[in-house]
């Protein structure tokens, strides 16, 4: 029981990290499903995000500052890609990586210039930051709601692509640009749609995330950005369950290998992963595989 | 108001500075079958993706039912009756074939029973294959379903570049057999073929391309006993 008391904060807060993760990660992978593109500025919308919650909660109640949160940033992402990666279109892929790095820190130096640098006061959201205690563990509520939350997201999301028309051109568009626009495939709005879609669950994400940390700093967006990246990787980048898949095996072992008291090598393990899975199995768990013909 | 339900004027296309397409002039009259044969690179191709605005044509016009096409997106264009059976197929691999048939009527909100049923009596084999994934299908089956994709939006004019391109005889057959009878029940076509034998049969009118320029001009019949086209593409020496 003692052992129980002991461990299950860790694998709690695996879990529940591991669904920050898995909201940022879809981001990355549904982005690159489509346009091949690692969007380098994922990590620094989802750090708008909690500076928009920041700044909305002084001039509007929760409910509707969460309203607002969710709404700008799924805004930003559309506009994000408008103007930094659709011009680009026809561009070589570096040059719109390249595109995405300047808009990562285009993001961050804006973020400190209306900050000052200074880190911003996360506001404590009634319900979720509230402690409940279980099987003897204290934990904030965030804790238990973050992974029933992402798996009901994640199976939405599944639904949504595999049987919606919507979500017909998604994988029409991922696999071939030129035939999808024969089929009548506005591939504008479905790339839009897919920043929106990534925008959306990170701004779910940052309200879950930044519920356990005290503050937003221009750069908090920079760490779980990255880790969220290792996951889409590490799950097999385009491919959404493996995203998740991934970042919650990434969240939990972080976890646990803080609960072993060795917390300064938490990230050093995730970003080991990267290299080995680069090295190993650069397709990932569930990577596209070709389709052999029988 | 002509009979014609596309007229290419003037058309011009060039690839990063190279000339594709030089000056093309022709018609395709509503209801026939038309062909465009020629050796590779000699534009034919270029010649189909300008025209459903995969490429931008560089000067020239593109009248569809007397509308001008250049410069408008693909998707807009496909919404007005144009569709292209692309080169290789392109089924989506993944996507299973009733999914395919499905993406085809993608611009559509009305009911796809009927077309459906229709696809299905053409190409009875896509019917039985209907929960499998397109990228299992052989070479032949999935011409059927890029030709079954195309058919589900409803079009007036069909292009098809290269159908019979590495198909056994037997399969190119049966592509022109489906061929006349989908232009029996009124579609337009718009036929790319190497396979010039083949084509100049099934076709009412042809043209014949030679590294960009349209050279000879006639019916069907007419150009299989041209004595440039049989020494050219039909493989029979001039006498």
């Amino acid at each position: 029981m003692e052992w129980i008391t002991k461990n299950l904060p860790y694998l709690m807060a695996g879990i529940s990290v591991g669904g920050q993760y898995a909201l940022i990660a879809i981001g990355y992978t549904m982005v690159y499903g489509i346009l091949r593109l690692i969007n380098f500025a994922h990590g620094d919308i989802f750090m708008v995000a909690g500076l928009i919650m920041v700044y909305a909660v002084t001039v509007m109640p929760m409910p509707l500052a969460i309203v607002l949160v969710i709404a700008a940033t799924v805004a930003l992402g559309f506009f994000v890609e408008r103007a930094a990666y659709k011009p680009l279109r026809s561009a070589p892929r570096m040059s719109v990586m390249i595109s995405a790095i300047g808009v990562s820190y285009l993001l961050q130096n804006l973020a400190l210039y209306i900050t000052g640098g200074l880190s911003q006061q996360y506001p404590a959201i009634p319900w979720l930051s509230d402690t409940v205690t279980i099987l003897g563990a204290t934990t904030k509520r965030v804790t238990l709601v973050t992974p029933v939350l992402t798996v009901a997201l994640v199976v939405v999301l599944v639904l949504l692509i595999k049987y919606t028309k919507i979500g017909m051109a998604m994988r029409a568009a991922s696999r071939d640009f030129e035939t999808s626009q024969l089929m009548g495939i506005k591939l504008n709005s479905v790339i839009s749609m897919t920043f929106v879609i990534g925008s959306f669950l990170a701004a779910i994400g940052s309200m879950l995330y930044f519920t356990n940390y005290t503050g937003v700093t221009p750069t908090a967006g920079a760490m779980p950005g990255l880790k969220a990246f290792v996951a889409a990787v590490f799950g097999g980048i385009g491919s959404i369950p493996g995203a998740v898949i991934g970042a919650f095996i990434i969240g939990i072992c972080e976890n646990i290998i803080k609960g072993l008291g060795w917390t300064t090598f938490s990230d050093a393990f995730t970003f080991a992963l990267l290299i080995v899975i680069l090295i190993a199995k650069p397709t990932g768990l569930f990577g596209e595989k070709a389709i052999d013909k029988v | 108001m002509s009979n014609n339900i596309l007229e290419i004027k003037d058309l011009n296309v060039s690839y990063g500075g190279i000339k594709a397409v030089k000056d093309i002039s022709f018609v395709v009259p509503k209801g026939e079958v038309v062909t465009l044969i020629g050796a590779n690179g000699a534009g034919k191709s270029s010649t189909l993706r300008s025209i459903v605005g995969l490429v931008k044509p560089e000067s020239g016009s593109i009248q569809f039912n007397g509308q001008e096409l250049s410069g408008m997106p693909t998707d807009q264009i496909v919404a007005k009756g144009i569709t292209l059976v692309p080169e290789g197929r392109r089924v989506f691999p993944d996507m299973t074939v009733l999914e395919n048939l499905k993406i085809g009527a993608y611009m559509r909100k009305d009911s796809l029973e009927e077309d459906l049923k229709w696809v299905h009596d053409l190409f009875p084999r896509l019917k039985e294959r209907s929960w499998q994934l397109a990228g299992t299908l052989s070479g032949g089956e999935q011409q059927m379903l890029a030709i079954g994709r195309a058919l589900m939006s409803k079009p007036d004019l069909i292009m098809m570049d290269e159908p019979s391109l590495g198909l056994a005889p037997l399969i190119v057959k049966g592509v022109f057999d489906i061929i006349r009878e989908i232009n029996q029940q009124g579609v337009t076509i718009l036929l790319v073929e190497q396979n010039a034998n083949m084509a100049l049969q099934a076709a009412n009118l042809g043209y014949v391309m030679e590294t960009g320029r349209i050279t000879l001009t006639g019916t069907g019949a007419e150009l299989l006993e041209n004595e440039e086209v049989k020494a050219a593409y039909l493989g029979k020496a001039k006498k």
